[in-house]
């Protein structure tokens, strides 16, 4: 027998195997292996942080004249729906990255393991969620450089926050196509044409009471209104508690849903 | 439920859309074995290794793993096997180190514990040196071990091997057959999913040859040869102008002589090893120069042949210089 056999032999019967995980320890242990993929290929926070500040100078200074009369009171009414905007199209890419790893392996692991069903999924949009908040800080950061000063700087974190939970419930939809459709770049597709219309269609850029009463009813009752209200008067320092009570609550609702959803179309996804 | 079976699975489907890829597939896998499942590119082994190992629900039929139902007791089948897939079921992104850390927590060992048995199987299977690196510039072989070690994280009592040498060099896979020997050795059940023959006739207790999703023979590796009979003897001779000659002697040696298009080169169907010996002895007492020959065992490719008409790869020779 060689010296490698004793030392798998040995290594077989070394430990006696630990009870199974709780729900909370396996999601953090996907949570740790998001923040590895991000620390290995930094390269994907471009995404995050690129487009943002490519919106935020685009609308302040392309827009922001024409649409407010000046760059800087625009800024003040943007910056908020500029903040939900980036962080929610950050989302998308949390399908993206799903889809893409289904394509790898280590999935089928992933998914023989005695764990909490939903585990992987959790733990790898707790991962994500860091990327909301570096998408969010990099825009909240820009704009007070650029100018922007909130009523209340608590308010401004909170505002970080409850995007980042909005955000949280919003990409459970996108885990949901990731796991539906066949490859990456379709999830991406589909994801932006549905996130596009709906940020556009919201009062994160125009005063709804400008458009035509067909699309200001649609963007009165669209989410991403009602939270780019809630950011804007957490910010404002004059917060309704309704507009962040619904927002928390669209979270919900679309976690209660669709993760349920996603974690069975991972389990029996061929 | 008591059952010295590790795997009984019968009449398993599946279909993906008009394709059977399963088509009615029965085994039986005692526990503690090393049990080959062996069939071409197609046959349907990966199949029947997702349908076993929970990802995949079968459409027709049931399956037991170590007496859990693979689809009513799903979570139960989850706790007591492993799976290293076709694909490596690494994750590339991360360093070897990292992988078996997560796994470890993932199987419930605690911050500390987990690393310690990262580095333990890290050591065990030769990849301290390998253990910061990612896993993507890692060679197929390093890959393969550390998967393997990422099955072994805590010990199962049943590993799926889904084709664990394809792709490998020779030293490479020749590790990879140590490691099913020490598992096999250390008590662990192995369903060994594999197209080369000579790898199922190395490592397996038991053999189902499978072709396109059925199992068309079983047996040991020794009772599937015994049913095709015959080994072969080739020789080549050294000068051609002999090979009428040759021809002669081997044919009242052992019987009907084929002569190949090589003409330098004949075959003979020959009952045992020792009487194609002797034939060979025989030519050399002849004065007829031998160049090379080789005894070929009966191989599971010609089992594979005479059992489906067609190969399932080119088979190989060990050559035995004159
Ligand atoms: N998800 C799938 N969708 C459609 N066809 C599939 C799928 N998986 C496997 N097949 C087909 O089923 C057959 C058996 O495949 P597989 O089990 O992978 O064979 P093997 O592992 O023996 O090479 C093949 O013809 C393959 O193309
Ligand atoms: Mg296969």
């Amino acid at each position: 027998m060689s010296t490698d056999d004793i030392a798998i032999r040995n290594a077989l019967s070394s430990v006696p195997r630990p009870p199974r995980p709780g729900a909370f320890n396996a999601a953090m242990a996907f949570g740790w292996r998001g923040m590895l993929k991000i620390k290995h290929v930094p390269e994907q926070l471009l995404d995050v942080t690129i487009t943002p500040v490519m919106f935020l100078l685009m609308f302040t200074y392309l827009f922001g004249g024409a649409i407010a009369g000046s760059t800087g009171e625009y800024l003040d009414y943007v910056l908020p729906g500029l903040l939900v905007m980036s962080v929610v199209f950050t989302t998308v890419y949390s399908g993206v990255s799903l889809n893409t790893d289904l394509t790898k392996g280590a999935v089928d692991r992933f998914r023989t393991l005695p764990i909490w069903r939903p585990a992987p999924l959790v733990g790898a949009l707790l991962g994500d969620a860091v990327r909301y908040v570096i998408a969010g800080t990099v825009i909240m950061t820009l704009g007070v450089i650029l100018g922007f000063r909130p009523g209340s700087w608590p308010g401004m974190f909170a505002a970080l926050a409850l995007t980042v939970v909005f955000s949280f419930g919003v990409s459970w939809l996108f885990t949901t196509l990731g796991l539906l459709l066949r490859s990456p770049s379709a999830v991406m597709n589909a994801g932006f044409m549905f996130i596009f219309p709906l940020t556009f269609l919201s009062n994160a850029f125009v005063e709804p009471e400008t458009l035509p009463s067909v699309l200001e009813a649609f963007v009165n009752v669209n989410p991403i209104s009602i939270m780019t209200d809630a950011a804007r008067g957490l910010m404002a320092g004059d917060a309704v508690g309704s507009d962040v009570a619904i927002s928390l609550a669209v979270a919900a609702g679309l976690t209660a849903v669709f993760m349920p959803l996603t974690s069975h179309l991972y389990r029996t996804r061929g | 439920m008591t059952t010295n079976l590790a795997i009984e699975a019968s009449s398993l489907v599946k279909t993906f859309g008009d394709l059977r890829a399963v088509d009615g597939v029965d085994l039986a896998v005692p526990r503690g074995s090393v049990y080959g499942v062996l069939g071409p590119n197609g046959a349907g082994k990966t199949t029947t290794i997702r349908m076993l190992a929970t990802l995949l629900t079968p459409d027709g039929g049931s399956a037991h793993v170590l007496g859990h139902d693979v689809v009513k007791e799903a979570d139960a089948v989850r706790g007591v096997v492993s799976l290293t897939g076709q694909m490596a079921s690494v994750d590339e992104d991360l360093t070897g180190r990292e992988n078996l850390i997560l796994l470890g927590r993932l199987y419930g060992f605690k911050g500390k514990a987990a690393k310690a048995r990262a580095d333990e199987l890290l050591g065990a299977f030769g990849l301290d040196d390998a253990a910061t690196r990612l896993t993507k510039n890692y060679s197929g072989g390093m890959r393969r071990r550390l998967d393997i070690a990422a099955s072994l994280v805590v010990t199962p009592e049943l590993l799926f091997l889904d084709e664990p040498t394809t792709g490998l060099d020779p030293r490479s896979r020749n590790q990879v057959w140590d490691i099913v020997r020490a598992l096999r050795a250390a008590g662990t059940t192995i369903l060994l999913c594999t197209q080369y023959l000579d790898e199922a006739d190395q490592l397996a207790d038991g053999i189902a040859v499978i072709d396109r999703g059925k199992v068309i023979a079983e047996g040991t590796p020794g009772q599937l040869k015994a049913s095709v009979g015959n080994a072969t003897l080739q020789v080549r001779l050294l000068n051609p102008e002999q090979r009428p000659q040759a021809e002669q002697i081997l044919a009242r040696e052992l019987g009907a002589v084929h002569l190949e298009p090589d003409p330098s080169a004949l075959s003979v169907q020959s009952p045992d090893a020792d009487k194609g010996a002797e034939a060979v002895v025989a030519l050399s007492r002849a004065g007829i120069s031998v160049a090379a020959f080789t005894l070929g065992q009966p191989s599971l490719d010609e089992v594979f042949l005479a059992l489906t008409g067609h190969t399932a790869e080119t088979q190989e020779e060990e050559e035995v210089k004159a």
